[in-house]
């Protein structure tokens, strides 16, 4: 390295390209999913997309149907993106295997996993039941599981490292009224990454989480969550909930953007990030500290 | 907030950074991060041997280099030898090197990196009052002085939202991952100081987030610079040896980590620094970063 420092100008920055790279990418037909396919797909990877494309019992709100999905597909795509679209439910062992299976034998391989398919209910605790608990937990953690399990084989058998990205939430180290099961589940996955990295470290393979505040997404604006915090209004929209989201950041935002979600996702994915593992990183405009 | 407009190679072009502990390591390594990024530098080093160290200080030869290095990527460049126990002569350096490197448009703080620190270590029945104070001066208050010393600048930055602005700025304090995180025998007085660095950091976090500026710290592992690289941490490392040296301690330093390697490059680090200094991370604040090859998540 001391050559190397005398032998200016050279460029230093190390290149965030992932050219040449596949990733699986859950949850990926809109939102924060939907912006970390087009990402990654910018930086050169070639992807797998996966959602479960259907309307889901206990989830409270519209998921995104097929054509979301092959949107994404063509803007992938578009970007130069080498892509592969399976419909899949996160909590389908078997499905999740046939993703893993699927990048393998059309896009050489994999190595990056970002799991990142999720849900939310906001309910009081008395009002969670066995069904609402297991859906949350089934998709939110058994799923991130499902989606990662059968990804670790092939990427120690390849043998060129790997890093493994799974969206938890601020909601995973802080614990906020009315989601119980949700806050369970993300902070499961902390606990599962930080297993996993020190599991698969002798391997290369990197393992992380991103905590994100709330992000501008579907997941977010629907008429129960206005409804649950704002109950001294009647029909509360949107603007009425500002305020309140903002008051849980420290930076001057109700929420932030998928994109802000994605230039973190993309930092974990590359190189730039190489002996970075067993960390949260955090997206959440300072809730976290506040 | 919208994200300035982005230019791909240069996005911190027009920004001035100020980078504490420049002259070598990685202090050196994130003002030609951040210069290649296109901001401009204001380098601050010692050039001098704290008097409880036990490694070589760096020099007003190796600070020279920093700024050469730095202007070869077509920005601007000082290099200010001063102590950051001095705050009054901190804050003259700040103002200073703001006259000197401020181009049109940009003569405020936008990045302010406290990287300057020591290390050292001994068991508590071994350890000099003087090494413990000479560590929470320089480690902690050295670090406190650093923020303030750029607050003023900081605080009236046009980028704000305050000042008319839609962006934010970055202060980035470097901890440590074994020091600022987990807490091993034999560092009480680093520990503390590394520590109190994450403490520092989320109270100044919550403090100036409202006006857009935000506060994180970074957790490196062993960085591969003569602060791990001296015969003192090898004997610290190795007592059952008479002699140890470099090769002795790579097994050592390999066991502490998940990734198999025994300590990571400047340069690691550095990209952490840049992407908590740049706008793809504008609504990253009050995080403790780990650069540590998964030593704090075992």
């Amino acid at each position: 390295m001391e050559n190397a420092n005398k032998s200016a100008p050279t460029d230093p920055r190390r290149s965030d390209r992932l050219d040449g790279r596949t990733a699986i990418i859950t949850g990926a037909a809109r939102g924060q999913g939907r912006s970390h396919a087009i990402r990654l797909a910018e930086l050169g990877a070639n992807l797998v997309l996966v959602d479960v494309c259907v309307d889901l019992p206990r989830i409270p709100y519209r998921q995104p149907d097929l054509a979301q999905l092959d949107d994404t597909a063509r803007a992938a795509r578009e970007a130069g993106a080498d892509v592969r679209t399976v419909v899949a439910d996160v909590r389908d062992a078997a499905a999740m295997s046939d993703v893993a299976m699927l990048a393998v034998a059309e896009l050489g391989g994999i190595d990056i996993v970002v799991a990142n398919a999720g849900v939310i209910q906001l309910k009081p605790a008395t009002e969670i039941g066995p069904e609402d608990w297991a859906a949350i937990i089934g998709i939110n953690l058994t799923g991130t599981w499902n989606t990662i399990a059968p990804t670790i084989a092939p990427m120690i058998d390849q043998g060129r490292g790997g890093t493994i990205i799974i969206t938890s939430s601020a909601a995973g180290l802080k614990g906020p009224p009315n989601m119980a099961h949700y806050a369970a589940s993300k902070s499961g996955v902390i606990g599962m990454m930080r297993s996993l990295s020190a599991e698969l470290g002798p391997h290369s393979i990197r393992v992380n989480c991103i905590a994100p505040t709330t992000v501008d997404t579907e997941m977010v604006h629907w008429p129960e969550a206005y409804a649950v915090f704002r109950p001294d209004l009647e029909s509360p929209g949107r603007l009425d909930v500002v305020d309140i989201f903002a008051s849980l950041n420290v930076l001057p935002v109700p929420w932030i953007q998928p994109s802000d979600v994605s230039e973190a996702v993309a930092f974990l994915a590359g190189d730039r990030s190489r002996y970075i593992t067993g960390t949260v990183l955090p997206v959440d405009a300072g809730t976290l500290v506040k | 907030m919208s994200v300035d407009s982005l230019d791909a190679d240069r996005p911190l072009s027009g920004r001035i950074a100020v980078v504490t502990g420049a002259a070598r390591g990685q202090g050196r390594s994130h003002a030609v991060r951040l210069a290649a990024d296109g901001a401009a530098v204001i380098a601050i080093d010692l050039c001098a041997a704290p008097t409880t160290t036990a490694y070589e200080g760096s020099t007003r030869a190796d600070l020279d280099e920093t700024v050469d290095m730095v202007e070869s990527l077509g920005v601007g460049c000082v290099g200010l030898s001063v102590d950051v126990r001095d705050l009054p002569r901190l804050s003259g350096a700040v103002e200073q090197g703001l006259g000197a490197v401020g181009v049109e448009g940009a003569r405020h703080v936008d990045i302010m990196v406290a990287n300057a620190g020591i290390a050292g270590g001994a068991p508590i029945e071994l350890m000099a009052a003087e090494a413990w104070q000479e560590m929470i001066d320089i480690n902690l208050t050295g670090v406190w002085n650093s923020v303030k010393a750029v607050m003023p600048s900081m605080l009236a930055n046009p980028r704000l939202p305050g000042n008319g602005g839609s962006g934010t700025t970055s202060v980035i304090l470097i901890s440590s991952a074994n020091g600022g995180l987990k807490a091993p025998p034999n560092l009480s007085h680093y520990a503390s100081a590394k520590h109190g660095v994450v403490g520092m950091m989320r109270s100044l976090a919550n403090e100036v987030g409202g006006r857009g500026i935000r506060v994180n710290s970074v957790h490196p592992t062993a960085v591969d610079t003569k602060l791990i690289h001296n015969d003192f941490t090898y004997r610290l490392f190795r007592p059952d040896l008479e002699s140890p040296g470099r090769d002795d301690v790579v097994e050592l330093f390999r066991s502490y980590h998940s990734l198999p390697i025994p300590w990571i490059d400047s340069s690691d680090v550095s990209e952490a620094v840049a992407f908590l200094a740049c706008d793809a991370a504008r609504y990253v604040t009050g995080i403790t970063l780990t650069v540590d090859a998964g030593l704090s998540a075992r």
